[in-house]
C-alpha cells in the first residue's frame, strides 16, 4: 500500500497536495463561526450527487417532465428520499449563502486583499439563486410553470431587448418542450460548470490569502485537521438533519402539472424570492422596471463595493449597516408577502383546490389506465371530479348552488336564483323538491320564474292535501324517476328495489298522480309543457338541458334565465359532458385495498 | 502565516476528534450517495409485463404453400409511467403448414436486431452481423454470431381462424433461450 501510494505521490504530488489541504494553520483556533463556507460546499456536493442520479431519471419534455418527476417521487425505490434531499438541500444553501455572507462581511473577510475572493462569493450567490430559479421550473408542474412564467415575463420588460431576450430564454414564443431542455441545460449543465469555475477560485484565493481570524484569539493557533474538519462535520451533519426532517416530515412538493389552459391562482415563487414578489407590488404598469431591476441591481452594486467602502474610516461599520438594513428589508418584504396571503380567501382556496389536484393527479395515476402518452395533464383535463367543480364555480354557481356553495368551497354572500344540484335526481333531492314546504325555498324553485308556476301550485295544493295511500304512490314514483338517471350511487338500492321501481313507473304513467299532464314519459307527448321525465337527471338528459334548456324536450319558451351552454357554444361538448358526470358523481374512484 | 507541518499528536483526543470527524464526513457523504445509488438500482427490481397471448391474424391470412410472413403483434404497452394501449410491442413470423401454425420472434438472439426473411434463398437473415436461420428458426450457418436458432413462440388456434401467440422476448447473446423477465 504504501508503495502504491509513494508511486502515487511521486507522479501527482498528492501527499504535499493533502498535507497543504488539511494542515493550514487557523489563528486563534478553530471556531464555530467558521463552518458556513465549509456547510456551503457540503450542500454543493449534495446537490451534485442527487442531481446527476436524478438527471438518470429525469426527462425534460413538457409530456414527460411532471410524469418522470411523478415516477422518481411515487415508483422509484428511495426517489422521493433522493428528490426530497435535492429539494430541500437547494433551500438550505439559500440561507447558508446569506448566513454566509453576513460572516465575511461582519468579520471583515471582503477587505483588501480579498476583494476578489468577494466578488466571486457574490457571484456565486447569484449563481445558486439561478440555480433555484432553473430548478423550479424542471418538474414542469403548477406551481413552478405559472412561477417560471412571471420571472420570465420580467425579463421581457428589460430595455431595448426584452421580448428577444424572453424568447431566447424560453425557446420560443410559447413555453413548451424547449423552454425545459434550456433550463435543464442551464440547470445541469451551464450553471455548475460556473459554480465549479468560480467555487475553484474561490478556495484558492481563500487559502491564498488564509482565513480572516475573528479578533480577540481565545486559543492558540490550530491545525484546519482535526479541530476545525470536526467542526465543520457536525454543522454538516446538523444541516443533512434538518433536510432530513423536511424530507421525512413534508416530502418535496410536487403539485399538478403543468396547464397554460388552467390558470393557477395560487401561483407564487419559492419562499426566498417571495421579497422580489412583494418588491414589484409597489410598482405598478410602467414603473416595474424599477422593481424588478433597477432596485435589485442598485442593491446588488452596493454590495459589489463593499469592499471600497471598507477602506474609509467608518467604512466597515457602514457596510454591515448596509447589510442588515438590507436584510430587514428582505424579512420585512416576505413577511408582508405572506401576510397579504394568509388574508387572500381566494389565493388560500387557490391553494386548497392546487393541493386537490395534486393529490388527485396521483390517483389517476396510479389508476388502471396510468398516464397516456399525452401526459398527465390529459388526466386532470378529462377527469369530472376535477373540472365539475371549476365548470360549476364559473359557469353555474351565479344562479344554482352546490350542497349551498359554488362547487368549489367558496360560499356567496348572494341568495341563490336557482336549484341546489347537489344529489340532483337522487330520490333525497326528489323527495324534499316535492315536498311542499321546500318546493318554493331557494334550495328549489324559490329563487326561479317557476315559483309562480303549475308545478309548485301542483306540489302545495295537491301534494300537500295526499292521503296516507298517495304519499306511499309518491314514493314510489319519486324512486322510479330517481332511477330513471341510474346514478352510480343507487345502482345497489335500484337493484334491491327493481319491483318497486316498475310499479312507480306506472304511477308516474297514469293519471292517479298526475305527472304526465305536463310531463312526458317514455312514450312522445306534443303537448307536453314541462321537461321529459324519460331518462330524468341521465348522462344524456343531463347534457341536453345543459345544453339547452330551450329545448321543447325540456323547459321549451318556459325557460326562465339559463343559457343554452352548448347551443350558444359557451362550453363544448366535452365540457358539458364533465359537468354532467360531475354532478351525477361519475367519477375514477380507486377501489379499496381489501381488509386481510 | 501558514505553516504546513502536521499538527504534533494529542494523545488520545486527538485520535477521537479525528476518528469522529472522518465518521461523521462518511455519515454525511453517504447519505446522499446512498439515497441515489438505491434510486439508480431501481431498474433491477423492475419485471417484464406477463406474456400472454395476443390475437395476431388469422389463419386465412397466411400463406398456403407454408412460406413466411411477417406481424406486428399489438398490445397494451407499459413504458415506466406511461400505460399505452394497443401499440406494436413486437413482431413474428408465422408460417402455416397444414392447420398447424409456427410462430418465430423477429428478433435475432445474438445481439437483438431484426432478422428478415428472403424469399430468394427461403431463410432467415439478420442484416446486422449476417446470422442466417433456416425456415423453420435454426440456426443454417454453423458460422453465424449467433449462438442458438430464432426464438419460437407458442401459437394457439382459437374458433378454427384465430392465430393468437404468446409473445414473448428472450436474453441474446446466449445458447440457451431465456424468457426476459
Amino acid at each position: 500500500m504504501k508503495a502504491l501510494l509513494d508511486w502515487l505521490d511521486h507522479r501527482t504530488g498528492c501527499r504535499k497536495l493533502l498535507q497543504e489541504a488539511l494542515f493550514e494553520n487557523v489563528p486563534g483556533g478553530s471556531r464555530w463561526r467558521y463552518v458556513w463556507g465549509s456547510t456551503l460546499t457540503f450542500t454543493l456536493a449534495v446537490q451534485f450527487i442527487t442531481g446527476i442520479f436524478l438527471w438518470m431519471a429525469y426527462n425534460p419534455s413538457s409530456q414527460t417532465a411532471w410524469e418522470s418527476v411523478y415516477f422518481i417521487q411515487e415508483e422509484m425505490l428511495g426517489g422521493w428520499l433522493l428528490r426530497g434531499l435535492h429539494h430541500y438541500t437547494a433551500q438550505a444553501m439559500n440561507i447558508l449563502l446569506v448566513l454566509h455572507l453576513m460572516q465575511v462581511v461582519i468579520d471583515g473577510a471582503y477587505k483588501a486583499p480579498r476583494e476578489v475572493n468577494f466578488w466571486f462569493g457574490i457571484a456565486l450567490l447569484g449563481l445558486v439563486l439561478a440555480l433555484s430559479l432553473t430548478g423550479y421550473l424542471l418538474p414542469w408542474d403548477q406551481k413552478g410553470y405559472w412561477a417560471t412564467k412571471v420571472a420570465t415575463s420580467i425579463a421581457a420588460i428589460t430595455p431595448f431587448i426584452g421580448p428577444e431576450l424572453q424568447k431566447l430564454i424560453i425557446g420560443g414564443a410559447e413555453y413548451g418542450h424547449h423552454t425545459l431542455s434550456r433550463f435543464f441545460a442551464l440547470h445541469a449543465g451551464v450553471l455548475p460548470a460556473a459554480v465549479i469555475g468560480l467555487l475553484v477560485g474561490h478556495i484558492y484565493l481563500f487559502r491564498r490569502h488564509g482565513i480572516t481570524a475573528k479578533q480577540p484569539y481565545r486559543k492558540p493557533d490550530e491545525k484546519f485537521w482535526p479541530e476545525q474538519v470536526l467542526k465543520d462535520a457536525v454543522a454538516c451533519l446538523a444541516v443533512l438533519a434538518a433536510v432530513l426532517f423536511l424530507v421525512i416530515r413534508y416530502g418535496a412538493e410536487l403539485t399538478a402539472p403543468a396547464d397554460p389552459a388552467d390558470n393557477y391562482a395560487a401561483a407564487r415563487p419559492e419562499w426566498y424570492f417571495l421579497f422580489l414578489y412583494q418588491l414589484l407590488k409597489y410598482f405598478p404598469g410602467e414603473s416595474e422596471i424599477i422593481g424588478a431591476m433597477i432596485i435589485p441591481t442598485l442593491i446588488m452594486v452596493l454590495i459589489c463595493l463593499m469592499p471600497f467602502f471598507g477602506r474609509w474610516k467608518r467604512g466597515h461599520r457602514f457596510n454591515v449597516s448596509l447589510l442588515y438594513v438590507l436584510l430587514a428589508g428582505v424579512a420585512l418584504l416576505t413577511w408582508k408577502a405572506v401576510q397579504a396571503d394568509q388574508a387572500n380567501p381566494e389565493y388560500l382556496a387557490a391553494v386548497r383546490q392546487a393541493g386537490k389536484d395534486a393529490e388527485r393527479v396521483k390517483v389517476l395515476a396510479r389508476g388502471p389506465n396510468g398516464i397516456p402518452s399525452a401526459g398527465a395533464v390529459t388526466l386532470l383535463r378529462n377527469d369530472p371530479f376535477t373540472q365539475g367543480p371549476k365548470l360549476f364555480a364559473k359557469n353555474c354557481a351565479s344562479c344554482h348552488r352546490y350542497d349551498g356553495q359554488d362547487g368549489t368551497g367558496l360560499v356567496s354572500t348572494n341568495a341563490p336564483a336557482a336549484a341546489d344540484l347537489k344529489d340532483f335526481a337522487s330520490r333525497a333531492w326528489l323527495t324534499r323538491f316535492l315536498d311542499p314546504a321546500h318546493i318554493a325555498t331557494p334550495q328549489c324553485f324559490g329563487g326561479t320564474k317557476h315559483v309562480e308556476g303549475k308545478m309548485v301550485k301542483f306540489v302545495q295544493k295537491d301534494v300537500a292535501a295526499f292521503s296516507t295511500n298517495d304519499q306511499v304512490m309518491l314514493r314510489k314514483a319519486i324512486a322510479a324517476l330517481s332511477a330513471e338517471s341510474k346514478l352510480k350511487s343507487q345502482r345497489d338500492l335500484d337493484g334491491r328495489d327493481a319491483a318497486l321501481i316498475q310499479e312507480g313507473r306506472q304511477l308516474i304513467a297514469g293519471e292517479t298522480l298526475r305527472c304526465t299532464e305536463c310531463h312526458q314519459f317514455r312514450k312522445k307527448d306534443e303537448d307536453a309543457t314541462a321537461p321529459d321525465l324519460t331518462g330524468y337527471g341521465s348522462r344524456e338528459w343531463l347534457t341536453g338541458i345543459i345544453s339547452n334548456p330551450k329545448h321543447p324536450r325540456f323547459y321549451g319558451k318556459r325557460n326562465d334565465r339559463m343559457q343554452s351552454f352548448g347551443e350558444e357554444k359557451i362550453l363544448d361538448s366535452v365540457a358539458i359532458g364533465l359537468l354532467a358526470d360531475w354532478l351525477r358523481g361519475e367519477w375514477y374512484e380507486p377501489a379499496e385495498a381489501p381488509v386481510e | 502565516m501558514n505553516s504546513h507541518a502536521p499538527p504534533p499528536g494529542e494523545g488520545r483526543r486527538g485520535f477521537f476528534k479525528q476518528t469522529a470527524a472522518i465518521f461523521l464526513g462518511a455519515v454525511t457523504a453517504l447519505v446522499p450517495l446512498a439515497a441515489g445509488l438505491l434510486t439508480m438500482l431501481d431498474p433491477l427490481r423492475r419485471k417484464a409485463g406477463p406474456a400472454g397471448f395476443v390475437h395476431v391474424t388469422s389463419l386465412s391470412a397466411l400463406p398456403e404453400d407454408g412460406s413466411p410472413r411477417r406481424f406486428s403483434v399489438i398490445a397494451d404497452r407499459s413504458d415506466a409511467w406511461n400505460k399505452i394501449p394497443q401499440v406494436p410491442i413486437g413482431a413474428v413470423y408465422l408460417r402455416r403448414q397444414g392447420v398447424l401454425v409456427h410462430a418465430l420472434n423477429v428478433t435475432c438472439p445474438h445481439a437483438g436486431c431484426a432478422v428478415e426473411y428472403r424469399p430468394a434463398s427461403g431463410s432467415y437473415l439478420c442484416p446486422c452481423h449476417n446470422s442466417k436461420f433456416k425456415i423453420e428458426g435454426g440456426l443454417a450457418d454453423p458460422r453465424s454470431p449467433s449462438s442458438r436458432g430464432m426464438d419460437t413462440l407458442e401459437v394457439e388456434l382459437r374458433n378454427h381462424t384465430e392465430v393468437w401467440v404468446k409473445f414473448q422476448n428472450f436474453e441474446a447473446g446466449k445458447a440457451k433461450k431465456v424468457a426476459i423477465a
